[in-house]
């Protein structure tokens, strides 16, 4: 042993050379175990029932107010039947899954000290934080898959066959239903990259999307009468289009009672869809930047 | 390939606050070396940065001669690690836990089966193989997390106060298995400010103090340090002995230079000299006929050495 100053090492530092260095497995693969051990302790946890719950709740209710008031506007064809009971539910219920599996995702590793055991194995950051999103992703999913089975459930019992009959638009708004459920899902790992403490992180994503885009939401549009494109929340509003039909983009709504004339904008799906992008990719990378710089203190 | 770890100029300031100024230090063989230091020293700001939890503002760490800043990854690969209690998920049980840390080192499924059983049973938590970890007290992850680091067999031990939360039979138990792991070929970094553990199970120490290394030096020449310094010896006898008597019998004894009462069966003797010295001492109070029934250093070479060491830091 030397207390002495030592030579100062090269670039990079020498190469390890016991041959057992190799046998590491790949980023890629790492990622993909990562997120298997982290999605078993999710299906686990009780997080993953309070989810369930709040779905399997969310379904009764939908189940049960069909049931007993029959709307002809939704039981004429499948289109109408899931732009009714799937969008708004789904929208909903990913804000929920968002919140639940992702809020502390990262802060989490700091508080509650996982991340020293997670860390101290032969991995990078990126590693973790993208076995911990793909985990996320894939609870989130099964969440609004029991969801959509519930709605088709339903969709099944009224409409018979002709709940399949054209399943295309339900798919495109699935698939644009994904697309947000990325988007939130880089924005929730965003602030949990930012805290390291869990209830700081699930709160200010649950405060800003419950009640904080809405009153922005609000803002733009009743103050600074713009279109808020540029807000999650409001591009979000193409996931029922497959199934419900576009809007016009500006409405003209005049308000019989104090006869005001206000200004509605729907998000085109140009807009709905590059703004959900933007927000994936932006705030999935941002977090990433964060995480790495985050220390174990 | 010779296992090793290496600080140079490895320093971290949080603000103002220098935690760790400057270490540098190499560590290599298979042996067991004691980080030592009183609280806020600094030593786990070091093992931190030697696990890249957390980033140095200068200097590198390297972990068998690969620089754990720059290449995480294959730096860790041959080293397992404990630092600060770390948590296991609580819905994993420890087999699978082992399954996924094992996996992540590429690992091979057969190989990481046995070698969960053989260190879950080194660490006493065999029964426990399958329960969720979620359900364990603090001792028993702490077991379950020394059985994690070993897992791989790594070349590269790094423990920070493995024995942090155990009660005394489990503390005694974590320092046999230190124990048992140095008759492989692995250096073992153990951070502690137990002395009689460092004492217990290391070859070697480094001193740290207010993040500065004070020494850095094999055990067995600890002693050395503290030159022809005086020594304190505890010597109890089995009945009360007079002043008198120990002025007039005990006080000439070559060594003894000064001597302070405990109790009346008690004494506490200042010594000079070292071992040798001491040895001629036990011979001629034994055979004074007073009863001596027990003789042994008030405090162990490592300890002196290192009050006297931390003193000197604070003034």
């Amino acid at each position: 042993m030397s207390a002495i100053p030592v030579p100062v090492p090269t670039e990079g530092g020498a190469a390890g050379g016991d041959g057992t260095l190799g046998q590491v497995p790949s980023t890629f693969q790492q990622v993909l175990l990562l997120s298997r051990y982290q999605f078993r302790d999710y299906l686990r946890s009780r997080r993953f029932i309070l989810m369930m719950a709040i779905v399997a709740a969310t379904g009764a209710i939908l189940t049960a107010v069909v049931a007993y008031f029959r709307p002809s506007s939704l039981l004429d064809n499948a289109n109408d039947f899931y732009g009714g009971l799937w969008a708004g539910g789904a929208t909903f219920l990913i804000l929920f899954a968002g919140i639940i599996f992702g809020g502390d995702a990262i802060a989490g590793e700091f508080q509650n000290k996982t991340g020293y055991f997670l860390m101290g194995l032969p991995v990078r950051r990126a590693t973790v934080y993208a076995g911990k999103y793909l985990a996320v992703l894939l609870a989130s999913l099964v969440s609004i898959l029991v969801y959509l089975a519930i709605i088709m459930g339903n969709g099944t019992y009224y409409l018979g066959v002709g709940a399949f009959s054209d399943l295309g638009p339900l798919a495109a708004s699935i698939a644009l239903a994904i697309l947000y459920l990325l988007a939130l899902m880089g924005f929730v790992f965003l602030f949990s990259s930012m805290f390291k403490t869990s209830v700081y992180a699930v709160l200010v994503v649950a405060v800003l999307f419950l009640f904080g885009f809405s009153i922005v939401q609000t803002v733009v549009l009743d103050l600074a009468h713009i279109e808020p494109w540029f807000m999650l929340s409001y591009a979000n509003g193409v996931i029922g289009y497959p199934l419900s039909g576009v809007p016009a983009h500006i409405q003209h709504v005049r308000n019989p009672f104090t006869r005001v004339t206000a200004t509605a904008y729907n998000p085109t799906y140009l807009e709905g869809i590059g703004v959900m992008l933007g927000y994936w990719i932006g705030t999935t990378f941002a977090g990433l930047f964060f995480f790495e710089r985050e220390e174990f203190t | 390939m010779t296992p090793s770890l290496e600080a140079v100029g490895l320093t971290k300031r949080f603000g103002s606050f220098t935690a760790l100024d400057h270490l540098n230090l190499k560590v290599e063989g298979a042996k067991c070396v004691g980080f030592l230091g009183p609280n806020g020293a600094g030593k786990t700001t070091t093992l931190k940065m030697f696990t890249d939890l957390i980033f140095p503002t200068e200097g590198q760490a390297f972990i068998n001669g690969v620089c754990v800043q720059t290449d995480r990854k294959q730096a860790l690969s041959t080293c397992g690690d404990l630092i600060e209690s770390p948590e296991i998920y609580p819905a994993l049980t420890p087999r699978e836990a082992f399954e996924m840390s094992g996996a992540l080192r590429g690992m091979r499924p057969e190989e990481i089966r046995a070698r969960t059983a053989i260190v879950l049973d080194e660490v006493k938590m065999t029964e426990w193989a399958n329960q969720k970890v979620g359900r364990f007290s603090k001792g028993m992850k702490q077991r379950v997390n020394i059985a994690a680091a070993l897992l791989s067999d790594p070349d590269v031990v790094i423990l920070d106060e493995p024995s942090t939360g155990l009660d005394p039979r489990g503390m005694a138990e974590v320092r046999s298995i230190v124990r048992g792991l140095k008759n492989e070929n692995r250096l073992i970094f153990m951070s502690s400010h137990i002395l009689s553990e460092v004492v217990d199970v290391c070859d070697e120490v480094a001193l740290l103090d207010r993040g500065k290394l004070l020494f850095a030096d094999r055990l067995a020449k600890v002693a050395d340090r503290l030159g022809g310094g005086v020594r304190g010896i505890e010597a109890e006898f089995t009945s009360p002995i007079d002043d008198a008597v120990v002025a007039e019998k005990v006080q000439p004894l070559p060594g003894v230079v000064s001597w302070s009462r405990e109790s009346p069966t008690r004494l506490t003797l200042q010594v000079k000299g070292g071992l040798p010295e001491q040895s001629r001492l036990l011979s001629q109070l034994a055979g004074l006929g007073l009863g001596l029934v027990s003789f042994r250093e008030s405090r162990s070479a490592l300890e002196e050495v290192y009050l006297r060491e931390i003193s000197v830091g604070d003034a």
